[in-house]
């Protein structure tokens, strides 16, 4: 049975005028101790299903349809007071910006025991016991120390690894990471993501990865989705996504990775922009950018379709996988 | 060849089919105020014309017509709608021309605090460095005497100083002078902030290598970009101002019994309300407050406007 | 820790002769005291021994010097109108004031944190609503203004409540003069306090209204959700105190603001504190004790923005007060 099953899971924003669709229908499933990775440009919806799944999204917004079944139950439809345990305690997130999510007016000390408060009843002692333990496993020097600072006195790199060690308190079985290294410097961003990557594997702890970062998905995940305008296109395992994408803006993706051009050529760039979330075409989203589109690209919605071990939805790719003698129409 | 070149909308157009002007007219309360503002304004402004009296002629000033109450109590002259006052004046004709004192001294004050403010804090958030440090720390000074407290102190000072009559001629000179010199911190601290935001961003460097000097870089580049806080504040100043100034009149340090704003008629009512004759103070309160109210309504209506960032969910 | 302590004195003591220099100016240039003194009918060269004895003529800086060197030993003149010290007429009447300010402080603190919080958690209740309505109107009506309407309603009227004076008052420690220990006292004292109150509440509830909702909007209010806290916590705890440092800022500023309010108060109700005092000084040009009373009042603005800028940098941890060196 898998830890996560998210079945037509959409998110709508109701704005001023009008409602907005920013997740339309998502399925995916996440595997005990598996590890997956969301990519995709910014507004692609990304971020939303993380915080989907989680229940967290702010006003406007909310979950208009669809499921998520993490550990066997419902989630999606969950009171606030039973999602409360839920949060922190079964799964827990890791925000982009170490920064601004630590509160600078309360101790690291604080900011951890009141997570294990929330959850369990300890005394301060054991609660204090437990994030020393927690900060030497992600290599904080002097824990002891730490507890009685305050986030301002710390780097940016030691306040991911502390994010990250707030995440595993009590002992989660998945942790959403929404860009954890974005907001690093580069130097940094490569020993967070092998601590992270470690302390999964070690933890035996599923890992949803949200990133625009192709190369470390490739590193770090098992499987992956591709989003785009709200919508899964294309899925299956990072290795087989990385060396063989079908979908032509994961193709597109692949190619404008500087490693993919030979020194002293131009990048090659997908035209156009992402459309906005109000201002969708009908038919395929990618359809005004891609190379292939064809009338059926414009005006239907692809399926999401399995070709072995990757899921699809692009109407070009199931007509080459049906006969290689098919021609394209322009 | 023909001309394709497209013209682009003028300033005008651009604000009339901005976001402001529609949220505005959804707004009813912002609607609402801007009418009663505009009814208020412009009956200041015509209170020559609309007046059946004028207050400051002492033809006008019979003792013998002091006390009455307005026309929907007994005992009132139909002449005098409000009634009148203790020194005889329709109290009507009187508020109008009160309210448009009032409202000279109120915007007149908080255009020269906007242009000392606006000026000083372009030069410090421009020039930074030791200059910013001083002219910061003095602006905390002045803020934390609070705008009040220094008007008091400055009009009593000079009223002992140069003697009533003198006093009250110019009156409202320095009142204006007082109110508008002591508040230019707000105006300043709210244009430095922008100023400093602003400074980081590359239209300034274009700006400066194409060697334009900093007196044009400032006015005509950094400027146009802080206007949406300094209307924001504005119309708080103003609010803040016609209070004051009523605050000061009453307190007798502002406008003279002769030529009364809001403020000194309140003041004049006070005692009055004892042995019966409330409308003295009560009537020029009334549109004290609601000058000040819808004042405030707009600015509150202009601050959600102006700033999207803060969601009223 | 130290040397901020260090500069914010330097500015306070900078402050205090900038103020006792304007004071000073005044007071040459305020009414003759040798009228006060001796009258009209005195020959010119009698006046002129008279100025020369009083050190009249002495140079600018000699003259100020010795006003300085007197205030620091405490006399700042003679009132002309009660024949005492400028400095023992202030400080008799320095209680009057200062449980006028305490009321209202009362008043402030009890009712604007509750309100502001609640109508921040909750912008689309009724009662928020009906809150914000009262406070947009209590900053557009003036202090005056509201202090006549609560005479007029509750003495005038109703006659429940007394308009002037401050009744009975119980000597305590010997000097200090108290409203709070009788009930009659209590009664003079309610509307005055309330009517200071009234423009400042609405004020602060705005504020920490706003300040509230913008830090409820903030990253680690978010994070801390998504780590299961409990929504009681969150407001408490995270919110509040970050909520809570700028608004002590906010405070310290309008400390100025209350003390000119009080002279307002006073007037309307006749209470009998310095402000009352300051405006009949102005009314009498009893010039030692307007500049007594500018002295004294800019002492009390600067030792209270000194003390709440210390509180603020204890308060907040950014600072870098509490924990190490400058």
């Amino acid at each position: 049975m898998s830890l996560l099953s998210v079945r037509e899971l959409s998110v709508k924003f109701a704005m001023r005028d009008e409602t907005v669709t920013a997740l339309d229908q998502i399925s995916f499933d996440l595997g005990k101790g598996e590890r997956l990775g969301i990519v995709g440009e910014s507004g692609a919806g990304k971020s939303i299903t993380g915080f989907a799944l989680m229940n967290l999204i702010s006003q406007p917004g909310y979950i208009d349809s669809g499921s998520v079944t993490f550990e066997g139950k419902d989630i999606a439809n969950l009171p606030e007071a039973g999602m409360r345990h839920v949060r922190g305690n079964r799964m827990a997130m890791i925000f982009q910006d170490p920064m601004v999510t630590l509160n600078p007016v309360l101790t690291i000390g604080q900011q951890m025991v009141e997570t294990l408060f929330a959850h369990r009843k300890l005394s301060r002692a054991e609660a204090k016991q437990i994030a020393i333990v927690k900060l030497r496993e992600v290599f904080i020097p002097s824990p002891e120390e730490r507890l009685n600072q305050y986030p301002h006195e710390l780097s940016g790199g030691m306040r991911q690894r502390i994010i990250i060690a707030i995440a595993l308190l009590l002992d989660p079985q998945l942790i959403i990471a929404d860009e954890p290294t974005t907001a690093l410097d580069v130097t940094i961003q490569a020993d967070i993501m092998e601590l992270l990557l470690e302390l999964c594997q070690s933890n035996k702890v599923g890992l949803i990865l949200i990133t625009h970062d192709l190369g470390v998905v490739s590193q770090m995940t098992q499987r992956t989705l591709v989003m785009y305008a709200g919508r899964i296109i294309e899925a299956g395992p990072t290795r087989e996504i990385i060396n063989d994408p079908q979908h032509p803006y994961t193709q597109g993706l692949i190619n404008a990775l500087p490693q993919q051009t030979p020194p002293g050529q131009r990048l090659k760039q997908i035209p156009g922009n992402m459309p906005s979330l109000t201002d969708m075409p009908p038919g395929c989203p990618f359809s005004p950018r891609c190379e292939y589109a064809t009338d059926q690209c414009r005006t239907t919605l692809p399926d999401m379709v399995r070709y072995g071990d990757v899921e699809v939805a692009c109407h070009e790719v199931a007509r080459l996988q049906s006969g290689p003698t098919q021609e394209k129409s322009a | 060849m023909s001309s394709t070149e497209i013209t682009p909308p003028s300033r005008w157009t651009r604000i009339a089919k901005s976001g402001m002007v529609h949220s505005f007219r959804r707004n009813p309360v912002a609607v609402g105020s801007m009418l009663v503002f505009l009814c208020i304004a412009m009956a200041a402004v015509f209170a020559p014309v609309i007046a059946p009296f004028d207050p400051y002629d002492p033809i006008n000033m019979d003792i013998m017509n002091s006390e009455f109450p307005p026309v929907w109590i007994d005992g009132s002259d139909p002449q005098f709608v409000f009634g009148t006052d203790d020194q005889g004046r329709d109290l009507w004709s009187t508020i109008l021309y009160g309210t448009r004192l009032s409202l000279l001294i109120g915007l007149c004050a908080v255009a020269l605090q906007a242009f000392l403010g606006i000026s000083i804090g372009l030069i410090a958030g421009y020039i930074g460095g030791r200059t910013d440090s001083l002219l910061m720390r003095l602006a905390d000074i002045q803020l934390s005497f609070s705008t009040l407290m220094v008007a008091i102190i400055f009009l009593a000072v000079t009223q002992a100083m140069f003697g009533s009559e003198t006093f009250n001629q110019y009156a409202v000179y320095f009142l204006i002078a007082v109110i508008g010199v002591a508040e230019w911190p707000q105006y300043a601290r709210t244009v430095r902030a922008t100023v400093l935001a602003e400074k980081k961003k590359e239209y300034i460097d274009s700006a400066r290598v194409l060697g334009f000097g900093p007196v044009r870089i400032m006015v005509r580049h950094i400027l146009p970009n802080s206007l949406s806080p300094i209307f924001v504040i504005s119309t708080v100043q103003v609010a803040n101002a016609i209070i004051s100034e009523a605050s000061l009149s009453f307190l007798g340090l502002g406008m003279p019994p002769s030529q009364p704003s809001l403020g000194s008629l309140i003041s004049s009512g006070f005692d009055y309300i004892f042995s019966g004759s409330w409308w003295i103070t009560a009537i020029p309160g009334i549109v004290l407050v609601v000058l000040v109210l819808v004042i405030n309504l707009l600015g509150d209506w202009m601050r959600d406007v102006l700033n999207p960032k803060l969601y009223k969910g | 820790m130290l040397a901020y302590l260090v500069k914010r004195l330097f500015q306070a003591i900078a402050v205090m002769f900038a103020i006792s220099l304007i004071g000073f100016a005044i007071q040459g240039n305020l009414g003759d005291p040798l009228r006060e003194l001796v009258g009209q009918s005195v020959s010119e060269e009698v006046r002129q021994q008279l100025r020369d004895e009083l050190g009249l003529n002495d140079s600018f800086a000699k003259q100020y010097l010795r006003f300085l060197g007197n205030a620091l030993h405490g006399d700042l003149g003679m009132s002309y109108f009660f024949k005492e010290p400028a400095l023992d007429v202030i400080l008799k009447k320095l209680p009057a004031t200062l449980e006028l300010v305490l009321g209202a402080t009362i008043i402030i603190v009890g009712l604007s944190v509750p309100l502001g919080v609640y109508t921040a958690i909750k912008p689309n209740a009724i009662a928020s609503r009906i809150i914000m309505g009262i406070s947009i109107l209590g900053i557009s009506i003036p202090v005056f203004l509201t202090a006549i309407l609560m005479i007029f309603v509750f003495s005038v009227e109703l006659g429940w409540l007394p308009s002037y004076g401050r009744g009975d008052v119980v000597y305590v420690f010997g000097y200090w003069d108290t409203n709070f220990a009788t009930l009659d006292g209590f009664v003079h004292i309610l509307m005055p306090s309330l009517a200071l109150a009234s423009i400042m509440l609405p004020l602060f509830v705005r504020l920490i209204r706003a300040e509230m909702m913008e830090t409820l909007q903030s990253e680690y209010v978010k994070y801390a959700r998504a780590k299961g806290i409990r929504p009681y916590r969150i407001y408490f705890v995270h919110a509040l105190k970050n909520t809570l440092l700028p608004v002590i800022t906010v405070g310290g500023v309008q400390i100025g603001t209350m003390v000119a309010y009080t002279i307002l108060t006073e007037t309307v109700f006749q209470w009998p504190g310095m402000g009352f005092m300051f405006l009949e000084a102005v009314n009498r040009v009893d010039t030692p004790l307007i500049v007594a009373y500018l002295i004294v009042v800019g002492f009390i603005f600067v030792v209270t923005n000194t003390i709440v800028d210390l509180i603020y940098g204890l308060v907040n941890p950014t600072v870098n007060l509490a924990r190490m060196g400058a």
